[in-house]
């Protein structure tokens, strides 16, 4: 059995996102549910490899708003649910999210969701804090794994004593943070079971007549929570100075760390807010009236700062407020800029310290498609049928990773599924070619929808559906196209193909990128039949990701490339091709065997690469 | 007390193993640990970093000049890492290169690794340069280069934990049939490192 379940009351050594899951399962949580995103993935993925010892009913979602509604529907049942998903994913969720706020829950709901300032892997920064204001739900942020284990515990109880969902927000530096976790005892009779549900369509079935009443509900719902805010000791204060510091989630760890530098101890008095929503305003109000002067330190967003200005306001306090004059908007804070906003709004000078540089012009080793990669062939395939006039917009996934050169195959993105829309969107806008690229695990995602409504509006375009079988970026999660998974190959439970033809689109082919001939041939004829019969054409790379395939399947590679002595330097496969295996030397090229994995693809573009049998 | 320490290399060297060796080893030892990782990108090939605290501090994030101790898997990234150092800080440096596909693209040169040690050398306080590689295909397998450089800091004095605790983190850590590898591994990067401070 996994150290995550077997330590009872003793400290363990967890990831943020592990002392989430061992919050939950304290909780007794019965069903979790989520669509993987970075920097949450480690959630759902170690909820579903503790399933079989849990009990606990685990499923992979096909998107964040199904995956809030399933929970939706299990809590309403009576069954404790979680639901993960990284901040971006809360805005597809955000039409389910925003009206069970007024529905309400009878079990615990706790939603978690990993913001990502600095944006490590993400396409923006955006604050979600403001997603609990807009809907008035209840939410906890903690700054350290242990405060993490400790306030999904509380958001199970704050959820089903209040009957609201309860948002757990944490950042990529919580999620990822590895820290000691005190933990406490696993309920013996924890996991899924049978709920029930008592009709009550009056309650239950927001028309306007019943959403009015229950927005009533939801703002006194809102007036007890503020009361809990204000009491909870999840929001505390620390040391005695007459300047005051508020703060909450990772940067309170900052704060800390800057005092001690700084030996201010005496001098700074920090709040620290583990429940900013609703925002404790008689809590903050009394805070101010013990300090001079107040800094607030928070990443992204005033959510804070504007808080507490409103509550001076009302309060008539009139100290100094400072924020993000001082503490910068943009990216994550870390201890040297809270100390170096300390020694300003206190007027202190700090020694200059000399911060080394990184020697200019050393050679820079950005992520690239694995050697292998069946992506890095199609985007060859497509490149050479559509040439650099076509319009490529792209999606999200490992592809995404075709921008960089020399491939340049991604040209327009903003988030989950917008391949296909934006590229019908140019399609009615320019003359250009339009090849959109899209994953298959974003196309169950995002993209069906976009499909459908460039079928209907007449769009002009081909999509490219990128079928490795696989959610393969965020650490090869099933899909309902997948045919393995971590644990083995698997049934897939919905063919892409037939799925596609059933949209209406002109044609659907099945391509294998690593049979080079073929797939551009198959290109070269769709893009004949795009000329004489615009609409929407869509076309399936299908080749299973290799890391995956020889991990799970456990196939095993027969040969390697290399480069005979008729290679004439001429740095086609470099140019066009640029696997990671290929290694320049000064006139020619050769193929690092061990990086190479066999797949051919070059050998079908250059007449001097052959195959080598691997000796047993 | 407070040891900040930061690790750096290329996706696949097995670095966050060692961090969490360290952050185990730490706990072990009964101090306040924290450690913090950056997933996503790092089957692609690309840089990982990650830093494990431990005594007197909070925040886990290491910002620029903020290491005590740097402990580069590659050459090429030990240089990447100088703007975490300070004029105090130590590296310890595996000194096998892994050339980006930058370099084996032909688009840019690999630094001599004299030039990268020299340059290193100028800057901090101390700096330590073996052939981890080497070391670990010695115990048995490359894969153990992450136990060899958690050694050969362990054997240079630089961690104040006792050594014992780390064979036991490795033992909580590893399935059964890598443990001697790694525990051979473990035991010539300390010895390497040990030599190193009499020498």
């Amino acid at each position: 059995m996994s150290s995550l379940l077997k330590a009872e009351n003793e400290k363990v050594f967890l990831l943020g996102n592990e002392a989430i899951v061992r919050g939950a399962i304290e909780s007794g949580v019965g069903y979790v549910t989520a669509y993987p995103g970075t920097p949450s993935s480690e959630i759902i993925d170690t909820m579903y490899r503790l399933r079989n010892d849990t009990g606990i009913r685990v499923e992979y979602a096909v998107n964040e708003k199904v995956s809030v509604e399933v929970a939706a529907a299990v809590s309403n049942a009576g069954i404790r649910s979680l639901v993960s998903m990284k901040h971006v994913g809360l805005n597809v969720a955000a039409d389910a999210f925003m009206t069970l706020s007024y529905v309400g829950v009878k079990a615990g709901m706790v939603i978690v969701c990993a913001d990502d300032p600095s944006l490590h892997s993400s396409q923006n920064e955006q604050d979600n804090r403001f997603y609990a204001r807009m809907a008035l739900v209840p939410m906890l942020e903690p700054s350290t794994p242990q405060e993490a284990y400790e306030m999904t515990c509380k958001a199970f109880e704050l959820s089903e004593s209040f009957g609201t969902p309860c948002l757990l927000r944490t950042t990529t530096r919580v999620n990822h943070a590895r820290g000691v976790v005190k933990t406490g005892f696993i309920p013996p009779n924890g996991g899924m079971k049978k709920g029930e549900f008592k009709k009550d369509p009056f309650r239950y079935v927001v028309v306007p007549m019943v959403g009015r009443m229950l927005r009533v509900e939801q703002l006194k719902r809102w007036e007890s929570l503020t009361q809990e805010s204000n009491a909870t000791d999840l929001n505390f204060v620390e040391g005695s100075g007459k300047i005051g510091v508020i703060t909450s989630g990772v940067s309170y760890l900052y704060v800390k760390d800057a005092i001690e530098e700084l030996g201010l101890n005496e001098e700074m008095k920090i709040a620290k807010l583990g429940m900013t929503s609703p925002f404790p305003d008689k809590f903050i109000l009394n805070f101010l009236r013990t300090v001079d002067k107040v800094i607030v330190v928070e990443e992204l967003e005033p959510y804070l700062e504007e808080a507490i200005r409103s509550v001076a306001q009302v309060g008539k306090w009139n100290g100094v407020i400072v924020g993000k004059e001082f503490i910068p908007r943009h990216f994550e804070l870390n201890v040297p800029i809270v100390k170096r906003a300390f020694a300003k709004f206190l007027d202190l000078s700090l020694p200059q310290e000399e911060i080394f540089t990184v020697p200019s012009n050393i050679p820079a080793r950005p992520p690239n498609l694995c050697p292998g990669c069946p992506h890095r062939a199609t985007y060859y395939s497509v490149k050479k049928t559509f040439g650099r006039d076509a319009l490529y917009p792209t999606d999200i996934g490992c592809y995404t990773l075709g921008l960089l050169p020399p491939l340049q195959m991604a040209d327009f993105l903003i988030c989950m599924g917008s391949s296909v829309s934006t590229g019908g969107g140019f399609s009615i806008a320019l003359d250009n070619p339009v090849v959109a690229f899209i994953g298959d695990s974003t196309f169950f995602h995002a993209g069906i929808t976009g499909l459908i409504n460039c079928v209907t509006n007449g769009h002009k375009l081909l999509l490219v559906i990128l079928d490795n079988s696989t959610t393969a970026m965020t650490g090869h999660q099933p899909h309902p196209g997948a045919s393995m998974t971590v644990e083995g190959a698997c049934e897939c439970k919905v063919d892409v193909k037939t799925l596609v033809e059933a949209c209406g689109v002109k044609a659907c082919e099945v391509v294998n990128p690593l049979n080079v001939t073929r797939t551009i041939k198959t290109f070269e004829k769709i893009k004949n039949s795009m000329d004489s019969d615009p609409g929407v054409y869509v076309v399936i790379s299908k080749s299973p990701c290799p890391l995956l395939e020889r991990r799970v399947l456990r196939k095993k590679q027969k040969v390697y490339f290399f480069v005979d002595d008729t290679c004439d330097g001429c740095n086609v496969c470099l140019e066009e091709l640029a696997c990671p295996a290929f290694v320049r030397t000064d006139d020619r090229v050769s193929i690092d065997e061990l990086l190479c994995i066999g797949c051919a693809v070059c050998a079908q573009i250059c007449n001097s690469i052959k195959p080598r049998k691997i000796e047993k | 007390m407070r040891k900040r320490i930061f690790l750096i290399g290329v996706g696949g060297q097995g670095i966050l193993l060692a961090t969490r060796l360290i952050g185990e080893a730490a706990l072990y030892a009964g101090f306040n640990v924290s450690m913090s990782e950056v997933h996503g990108m790092a089957q692609r090939g690309g840089v990982v970093e990650s830093a494990v605290v431990f005594g007197n501090r909070h925040s886990p994030v290491l910002a620029d000049g903020e290491a005590d101790i740097v402990i580069a898997f590659e050459p090429l990234e030990a240089l990447r890492a100088l703007p975490k150092c300070n004029k105090e800080s130590v590296i310890v440096m595996n000194n096998s290169p892994i050339p980006p596909f930058t370099v084996t693209s032909g688009i840019s040169d690999y630094p001599s690794i004299s030039d990268i040690e020299m340059i290193i050398k100028s800057k901090v306080k101390a700096f330590y340069s073996f052939n981890g590689l080497a070391v670990a295909r010695d115990a048995g397998s490359d894969k153990a280069l992450n136990v060899v450089m958690v050694g050969i800091a362990v054997g240079l004095g630089l961690l104040d934990i006792d050594e014992a605790l780390f064979e036991k983190a490795l033992a909580s850590l590893l399935p059964d049939r890598l443990l001697a590898t790694n525990i051979k591994a473990l035991n010539a990067g300390i010895a390497l490192g040990q030599n190193s401070v009499r020498s």
